[in-house]
């Protein structure tokens, strides 16, 4: 099978109060085409940093990280935007909604990044299929957790990436929302086949994906492949 | 994104639009800021524009003639030939200071008394009331007064007043004459009288000092340059001076200009402190902005994408704001002639000016972008990892060199904009570095005061006063800002309440003891004992009894004032040549000179030996003049050389005859001269007494009290004043809508605060305790920083500029401290309402 991302030997460390802090060390890991891909572990394992440097939104202090053949370690900043826009979806736990446009023009921005014309109906459809054609107009503040998650989700589809990333993408919400959400992101992960990396406290979540890399102070304390997938 | 390179300017602007949506009401009021300073430099600007079309218009009615000759000698029989020679209509004014009696009051006071005759003026109008007095006048021995000494003295058209040895009938009121400003009569009432009963109030008499002014209005159209090439240097020859219509507008522009070039350097220190208030706000937007600018990093945006949506958003709004400043300096300007009424020699009209308004915008779309770029530079920096965690760690001032070229550029534009005002370097590097002192200094003081606060933080007070101090310290506060701009306003306002009283003390102080405070001058040696007679028997002390020859100065070292014209390398004035001096003779010092260089001779034995004069020392360094020069003198035709003998350094500040030239005695005897009397009368009906007496008896004798100089100079502060209170009122305001602005933005904080304190059972009214405590220690901090630069100022001020001792007028300052507190009090009151008063939850839920 394809590679897509591949993290070779990547450690990260903050500068910290005048002292090195080692957040990540040593990591080695590779995820196939299609994937999906549970990261966990305690508070400050560095699930979290983990998720950064292999979208492409930090940089590791040593290692590699290739995303869909590119190494994003010699990429500046703005190269690494580009990467993001044309490859990459992501899901907050925290939604991420810009909360000055409505959910219609949130879906729309990545697609008007790359200067697309056009993608309107493309986003309303998109909107449906999360069941919010008719809140295309409100504001995300008018939009309840559940709602704006859905409009987040809508948005990291709207540019077909090869992978998305999720981090924690159900922590805001209560249990109910929550699953409905879950379904709602398997669902049109498995329409896309896009790759799917999950970081979550959560081991049932977890073990909805295909396989589990567990953290512990920085380091891979276990990678391994769950019995069944169950959605 | 299809080109990596593009920025795709249409998206650009869509997001900014779209984003400023929920802000919009937030970014008005950010540059609500800068409002003020734009208002008030379109109205500079459009009274400045309507003033010149005004001048252009009403140029000739300056002059109220098209040529104008003047003297301060009588003209020679060869110049009153040329004057007939020119043809046309022709008048004659006499003009001079005297002293006028009012016979219903007696009321006595000096002026200018101008005799006229002829038709002048030729353009305009002797703006009088009834209106027909300015021609009537001329037909009787009547004259016209000045309207504010008609008000001061209580006199009536109709009503006799005493010029010299004639009573004349007062004709009409005086409201204006070609020319004249409010300030100008100010310090010099007018009263005009004819001509032809000018001989029968004595006041002609050989020696009087008096300026004699022909006006001429030619039928014909003339070529005014071909006419003054060809009689100009015959009067130049003969020290006369000319004055066509063009060479009156271009002076009257000149000083109009440094008027609202002034009065634009003021506006603009206003703007400067709207744009640091907007910077500020930005800096608090941008960091509320930090996860928006995120996720779009996050989605793809490139950071300079990120940059421009706030710039664009920042810039579009700042030429909102800048329109609406430009309207509200449109209507402001019609306010403008009104406040500037007693400084301008011509009507106005309040006409729009695009030109105006186009340089307003200009200017505001520029200074909100280049202050704006000042917080807006840190968005480079915000890396997409702050949608994961929140990690905003902008990169040190000192380390980002953009934000060092922006403040290249801030200082860049502050020169440039000031040199466009001054025209010259000096000017404009030495107005450019005050401002950015006086700006420093504040934040410093600020910075100090807050320091201290927090250094000796009284832990020993109640709640609600420890929280209201505290609140000075939140997070993203906008403490600073507002202490600097609302400092400067009331250093502004101090710095006048105390030049004003250095100039009444040093007048004041000049009086002070046993010296004189009363001057009567123009005495003729016939009455020089009987005015001393009237002194002795009114019982005051004379201190001195000084003669004065006029005299003009022929040669400098046998440099005349035509070798001067032809040598441009002489470091000599024109005007040494072209001035009438005023001497005197004596063989001591007074108590107001000492001699600097060279040896003081007192006396010599006749007028064929050597003549060593003394000469006040900056005048003779002025005009490259030394110890041992020679200097000839033509007194009424009697050339009297002389050697430069010794310098003095002269006390000008006391009411004492101080001279650029002392004569030894044994000279100037026999010239004709006149007398300055120099007593004291300390009391104020004694001395209106003594002067009537004088005015009756010697009427061609003027005389200067000290109550004269400080009611002109209280007059004349309160002109100056009230135009600089005015305009530094833009700066105060300004302040104050930081203030307002300020509050608004923390909005959100403060809601969160008071929900804390009300779940944790604060009653509304405790809350509004600490609101108004909080705004209370903000404007005493404020208007302290505000006094305390003021009072540094206003003692280098009477340290180096007025040379005398400052006391602080510690009681205006403390008004000016409690009228500060009570406002930011009143206005943080007012628009923390809403915080306060509505259910929290509620205004949260909006919030969000």
């Amino acid at each position: 099978m394809q590679i897509i991302l591949d993290i070779q030997h990547v450690s990260k460390t903050y500068l910290s109060a005048g002292r090195s802090l080692t957040v990540l060390e040593d990591i080695n890991f590779s995820v196939e085409v299609g994937a999906t891909l549970s990261i966990v572990g305690p508070s400050g394992s560095g699930k979290t940093t983990l998720l950064g440097l292999a979208a492409g939104l930090d940089r590791s202090s040593s290692g590699s990280v290739e995303l869909n053949g590119i190494k994003l370690d010699d990429l500046d900043e703005d190269q690494r935007a580009q990467v993001r826009n044309h490859h990459v979806g992501f899901i907050f736990q925290n939604f991420q909604l810009l909360p000055t446009l409505t959910a219609l023009e949130n879906v729309m921005v990545p697609l008007e990044l790359r200067g697309k014309k056009n993608i309107k109906p493309g986003a309303m459809d998109l909107l449906q299929k999360v069941g919010l054609a008719d809140r295309g107009h409100h504001y995300p503040a008018q939009l309840s957790g559940g709602e704006q998650q859905r409009v987040s989700m809508a948005r990291a589809f709207s540019t077909r990436p090869q992978i998305l990333f999720a981090d924690e993408p159900t922590g805001n919400l209560d249990a109910e929302t929550s699953g409905n959400i879950i379904e709602l992101m398997f669902n049109l992960n498995n329409e896309a086949g896009t790759t799917l990396i999950l970081v979550t406290h959560d081991f049932e979540l977890a073990n909805k994906t295909g396989r589990i890399i567990k953290l512990k102070g920085g380091k891979i304390i276990s990678d391994e492949g769950t019995k069944e997938i169950k959605i | 994104m299809n080109d990596p390179r593009s920025l795709n300017f249409p998206w650009l602007l869509k997001m900014a639009w779209r984003d400023s949506r929920r802000n919009r009401s937030r970014l008005i009021l950010f540059v609500s800021s800068i409002i003020l300073g734009i208002a008030a430099m379109v109205a500079i600007y459009s009274l400045g524009d309507n003033m010149r079309q005004a001048l252009d218009k009403e140029a000739a009615a300056l002059l109220g003639a098209d040529l104008e000759i003047s003297s301060n000698k009588q003209v020679s029989a060869g110049i009153r030939k040329l004057a007939d020679s020119l043809g046309g209509s022709r008048s004659e004014e006499h003009s001079f200071t005297s002293m006028i009696y009012f016979k219903k009051d007696s009321g006595t006071r000096l002026v200018q008394v101008r005799a006229l005759s002829g038709e002048f003026p030729y353009y305009g109008n002797l703006e009088t009331i009834p209106a027909n007095a300015g021609r009537l006048f001329r037909k009787g021995q009547q004259a016209l007064v000045d309207q504010t000494l008609m008000l001061q003295y209580d006199a009536e058209v109709g009503d006799s007043v005493k010029v010299g040895n004639s009573a004349f009938v007062i004709a009409g009121r005086l409201i204006s004459a070609p020319g004249q400003t409010g300030l100008s009569s100010t310090l010099a009432p007018i009263v005009y009288i004819p001509l032809q009963y000018l001989e029968q109030t004595g006041l002609s008499q050989k020696g009087s000092r008096i300026n004699y002014t022909f006006y001429f209005r030619f039928e014909r159209p003339q070529n005014m340059d071909d006419l003054i090439k060809k009689i100009g240097p015959q009067l130049e020859a003969e020290g006369l001076n000319y004055d066509t219509v063009e060479s009156q507008k271009e002076d009257t522009s000149r000083s109009l200009e440094d008027l609202t070039e002034f009065l634009a350097l003021i506006s603009f220190i206003a703007l400067l402190l709207g744009c640091i208030g907007v910077a500020s706000a930005i800096h608090v937007y941008v960091r509320e902005k930090i996860s928006a600018i995120a996720i779009l990093r996050c989605l793809g945006a490139k950071s300079s994408q990120a940059f421009l949506i706030y710039l664009l958003q920042i810039v579009l709004i700042g030429l909102v704001g800048s329109v609406i400043g430009a309207i509200a300096g449109t209507i402001l300007q019609q306010l403008l002639p009104l406040v500037l009424k007693d400084f301008l020699p011509v009507a106005i009209t309040t006409g729009l000016s695009w030109k105006a308004i186009g340089q307003g915008i200009l200017l505001g779309v520029v200074i909100s972008f280049l202050f704006a770029l000042l917080p807006l530079i840190t968005i480079r920096n915000i890396s997409p990892l702050n949608t994961l965690r929140l990690a905003f760690q902008p990169r040190r001032m000192f380390k980002d060199p953009v934000k060092w070229l922006v403040y290249a550029a801030i200082l860049l534009f502050i020169f440039g904009f000031s040199y466009g005002q001054l025209n010259s370097w000096q000017q404009a590097v030495f107005f450019s570095l005050g401002l950015i002192i006086a700006f420093v200094i504040l934040a410093a003081i600020s910075a100090l005061l807050m320091w201290a606060v927090r250094r000796f933080f009284p832990w020993s007070w109640s709640y609600l006063w420890r929280q209201g101090l505290a609140n000075l310290f939140r997070p993203n506060n906008q403490t600073t800002i507002l202490i600097v701009a609302i400092g400067l306003g009331t250093a502004f306002i101090c710095t006048i309440f105390s030049i004003r009283s250095i100039l009444l003390n040093r007048v004041n102080l000049s009086a002070s003891g046993n010296t004189s405070n009363t001057v009567l001058f123009d005495i003729q040696p016939a009455q020089k004992d009987k005015l001393l007679a009237l002194a002795k028997q009114q019982g005051l002390p004379v201190h001195g009894m000084v003669p004065i020859v006029n005299m003009r100065l022929e040669q400098v070292n046998n440099i005349t004032a035509e070798t001067l014209q032809k040598d441009s390398t002489l470091n000599i004035r024109k005007w040494v040549f072209s001035r009438e001096y005023r001497v005197t003779f004596r063989d001591t010092l007074t108590a107001s000179e000492k001699i600097t260089k060279g040896k003081w001779t007192g006396r010599v034995a006749g007028p064929s030996h050597t003549v060593f004069i003394s000469l006040e020392e900056p005048f003779a360094k002025r005009n490259d003049i030394d110890i041992g020069d020679t200097m000839t003198f033509n007194v009424q035709g009697v050339i009297i050389p002389t050697i430069v003998g010794s310098f003095r350094a002269v006390d000008f500040n006391r009411i004492e005859t101080n001279f650029l030239v002392v004569f030894p005695i044994g000279v100037l005897e026999d010239a004709p001269q006149f007398h300055v009397l120099l007593t004291r009368i300390d009391d104020k009906e004694a001395s209106a007494r003594f002067q009537q007496l004088v005015v009756r008896q010697f009427p061609n004798v003027s005389i200067i009290d000290l109550s004269l100089v400080l009611s002109v100079l209280n007059n004349l502060m309160e002109k100056i004043g009230f135009v600089i209170r005015f305009m530094a009122g833009f700066s105060m305001v300004t302040g104050l809508v930081v203030l307002i602005a300020s509050v608004l933005i923390s909005k959100y904080q403060r809601i969160r605060e008071s929900v804390i304190l009300r779940t944790l059972g604060a009653s509304r009214k405790q809350i509004y305790y600490i609101t108004a405590l909080e705004f209370f220690f903000l404007g005493a901090l404020a208007a302290t920083t505000g006094i305390i630069l003021s009072l540094g100022i206003s003692s280098l001020l009477a340290t180096f500029v007025f040379k005398t001792a400052f006391t602080p007028q510690w009681l205006s300052m403390f008004a000016v401290l409690i009228a500060i507190c009570m406002l930011t009090v009143l206005i943080g009151i007012i628009n923390s309402r809403t915080v306060v008063r509505r259910p929290p939850l509620e205004i949260l839920r909006e919030e969000v």
